[in-house]
């Protein structure tokens, strides 16, 4: 489902001196369907950097990258934003919405992209909200104004309003109580057993073990770390 | 009168404004731009007027001139006066013996007949001028037909009074071409520009600008399917011939209120009182 | 696919200026994209040119019409394209009463262009401009306003209302949250971004705020001097520009 093939990464500061930093070479990892794989490493080992190039959102200068045979490093933008629509989710750990748009349509959002009717998405919506815990006077409000436990929810019911066969998440239990870590829990072990492939970041050990089936150490891709 | 030319105009001014004639009446409902001249009258008393009808009047001419439909007031006395001292031209009031008439604001109540010309004073010619005020850009609509402004003016018009409560002036489509101005006659005159047996010339002096309609010519009153065209007039007879199908003004005739109607065009109420017809207010 | 706007190599030069030169992209049907650029950068240029307002000294413009497929719009003759420019193209100006009708209520500014293209009932050209009165968050009682009387943002939406009512599929919008204030620029950018998804409408949205474009735009060209120094996804542009001029623009945005 998500291969990569000799994948690099650099970054050009052509404002700091033309700095240019390697940050990953020579990536190579695959996932299949229903299985979840977390990214390991040290903090500023390239965890982000990856999971940001798998999503197309940071460019990768050589290598391949494919999603459902979909090689992303090559695709045109258009062929990009349908991936995402259709393939590809992602739950960052921030949410990024247009204020004032009432949290039960953010959720419903990624439903009504792929064409699902409006009633449809928002009863979707309403009920991953209830099982996240964000109380029903909010779902009128827009998530901008919520706590960051709030707004990280609300990120993950959008993320999973979707049955996404590709996944990638980042950090997707922190800042998260007992209780709602195990509904995200539940969500992410839903979404393997359906056969979504899974790439995700876990700071959170118990649940790394738990939800993951392997761990790629990044660490080996980062020159000047690994050699 | 030797002293100026036949109809005051030099004969190369007039054979430029007949060019223009020709064109405007090759083009049916097209503004076309001519050199209008300085007349010895303000702009406004029907400088546009008094060129065509120089331009087109010729010795054996009999001409009538009518203000608002009347041969009487001030307007329409003088330019008959003009015409009759700068081309000795004969001049009369009769709608049926006149071979050309210019006319300030009305066509008269008498259909008129293949061989007349009538002559319309126009003040501004151009109907979408008050909703687009730049001249390149109406022109362009013009000759591109986009004239849905001219909707928006009787939509709103709709929207404030209920219905379209534009009662002069009312814009037409020739042919289904050209959208036009009529000069502010009463919507009443719609009907008549249309297919009418005439020729008919407006003239605008200001505004350098003249147009035609040639006889029989297609002439549709713009509406909405759901609020269509309607001639309308005052409710009433003619106070003095007992008219119910003319154009008429309201007369004040004291201090208490108290009013009457009468036929606006002259003539044709002469004529009716002089058949013995009599209206209520008739001594 | 087809390409519902084809731009390929438009240049367009001031005497020994360049306004924009050598600009190819194509837009797909859905697809919202942002140009972003400073002051004099000739994103402008480029807008007007594609919308027709502008001539370019070269290049192509085709647009994908309805009943004859893709079709050079600048080649096209001038009643074709003003025809096209008030069906299925639409213009937000910056400033709203560049495209409004000051002079005329709010319902005659929106049934406009329907009349424009022939429709001659009153009632229903009253019905379509209260629901899109509705739709753009205006009400309905103010619908024989004149647009003087409205706030910026009131009249902005006005303007919007007035452009989309004949269902138009691509829609040129010149900097249009510029000029207002934050949160009614926040209600606009909802508004149309819900406008862009429910009508499948296409965009192209020429600004300098680099907010607007990540919000409602699919793709980013960033330009510079007349020419596109970076293109692609509006989110990998802005969070990982190419560019040394792209890195500065973004650089440049102040953190609330």
């Amino acid at each position: 489902m998500i291969e990569l093939n000799n994948v690099s990464k650099t970054f050009t500061l052509h404002n700091q001196g033309s700095a240019v930093i390697e940050v990953l070479s020579n990536v190579s990892l695959s996932v299949a369907p229903g299985e979840c794989v977390a990214l390991t490493g040290a903090s500023g080992a390239g965890k982000s950097t990856l999971m940001r190039m798998i999503y197309g959102n940071y460019l990768t200068q050589k290598g391949e990258i494919c999603i459902d045979g979909i090689d992303l490093v090559q695709a045109a933008p258009r062929e990009v934003i349908a991936l995402r629509r259709d393939v590809l989710g992602y739950v960052s750990q921030f949410l990024r919405v247009v204020p004032r748009v009432p949290t039960l349509e953010v959720v419903a959002e990624p439903l009504r992209a792929v064409g699902v009717s409006a009633s449809e998405a928002e009863a979707r919506a309403k009920v991953l909200l209830t099982q996240l815990n964000i109380p029903e006077r909010l779902w009128s409000l827009s998530p901008t104004t919520f706590s960051g436990g709030e707004q990280q929810r609300v990120n993950i019911a959008r993320g999973f309003a979707h049955q996404y066969p590709a996944l990638l998440l980042d950090e997707p239990t922190a800042s998260l109580d007992r209780t709602n870590r195990e509904v995200v829990l539940c969500l992410i072990e839903e979404a393997k057993t359906r056969g979504a492939a899974i790439i995700g970041i876990f700071h959170d050990e118990a649940a790394r073990d738990r939800i993951c089936d392997r761990e790629i150490d990044v660490t080996a891709f980062t020159p000047g770390i690994a050699a | 009168m030797n002293a100026y030319n036949f109809a005051y105009l030099d004969e190369q001014t007039k054979r430029m404004i007949r060019r223009a004639i020709l064109k405007g009446l090759a083009i049916p409902g097209y503004q076309v731009p001519f050199a209008s001249r300085e007349m010895p009258m303000p702009y406004g008393w029907g400088t546009g007027g008094v060129q065509v009808s120089a331009a087109i009047l010729t010795p054996e001419d009999s001409f009538k001139v009518i203000d608002q439909g009347a041969d009487d007031t001030t307007n329409a006395v003088s330019i008959r006066t003009f015409f009759e001292r700068t081309a000795g031209v004969e001049t009369t009031t009769k709608t049926s013996e006149a071979s050309v008439i210019q006319t300030r604001h009305r066509i008269p109540e008498d259909p008129l007949i293949e061989g007349q010309i009538l002559v319309y004073q126009v003040p501004i010619p151009e109907p979408l001028r008050f909703l687009e005020p730049r001249e390149s850009e109406t022109r362009k609509m013009h000759s591109l037909e986009e004239y849905g402004l001219m909707h928006v003016k009787l939509y709103e018009d709709i929207s404030r009074h209920g219905h379209i409560a534009t009662a002069y002036a009312y814009p037409v489509k020739v042919e289904g071409q050209y959208v036009m101005d009529p000069s502010p006659i009463p919507k009443f005159d719609n009907p008549k520009l249309g297919d009418m047996a005439a020729i008919q010339l407006f003239g605008a002096g200001r505004e350098q600008r003249i147009y035609a309609l040639p006889p029989y010519t297609n002439v549709v009153s713009l509406d909405f399917e759901d609020h269509p065209f309607e001639a309308s007039k005052a409710d009433h007879p003619c106070g003095l011939c007992g008219a119910i199908d003319s154009y008429l003004d309201e007369v004040i005739i004291d201090d208490a209120g108290g009013r009457m109607f009468v036929c606006s065009d002259t003539d044709y109420c002469e004529n009716r009182q002089a058949a013995g017809h009599k209206g209520k207010d008739a001594a | 696919m087809t390409p519902l706007l084809s731009v390929q190599s438009i240049t367009k030069r001031y005497g020994p200026h360049v306004g924009c030169a050598d600009v190819t992209f194509d837009l797909f049907p859905g697809e919202v994209i942002g140009i972003v650029g400073e002051s004099g950068s000739g994103k402008s240029t480029l807008l007007n040119c594609m919308a027709g307002h502008l001539v370019p000294d070269t290049g192509k413009v085709v647009f994908d019409t309805r009943t004859d497929g893709p079709r050079d719009t600048i080649a096209m003759s001038e009643p074709e394209r003003r025809m096209l420019s008030r069906t299925d193209w639409a213009f937000v100006h910056q400033h709203a009463r560049d495209g409004l009708r000051m002079g005329v209520s709010a319902g005659g500014n929106v049934g406009e262009r329907l009349m424009a293209v022939g429709e001659r009932h009153y009632g229903d050209i009253r019905n379509k401009a209260t629901d899109w009165l509705a739709r753009v968050e205006i009400d309905e009682t103010r619908i024989d306003d004149r647009p003087t009387t409205f706030s910026g943002g009131m009249q902005q939406r006005l303007q919007i209302a007035r452009n989309l009512v004949t269902g138009p599929r691509l829609v040129f919008m010149d900097e249009p949250t510029g000029g207002l204030d934050v949160s009614v620029q926040a209600r606009l950018l909802d508004l149309l971004r819900g406008l862009v998804r429910d009508m499948g409408l296409s965009a192209i949205i020429v600004t300098h705020d680099l907010a607007v474009v990540r919000l409602l735009a699919d793709r980013l060209m960033v330009m510079k001097s007349g020419r596109v120094v970076e293109a692609g996804l509006t989110d990998q542009v802005l969070d990982d520009p190419q560019h040394a001029y792209s890195q500065l623009l973004v650089s440049s945005v102040l953190q609330v």
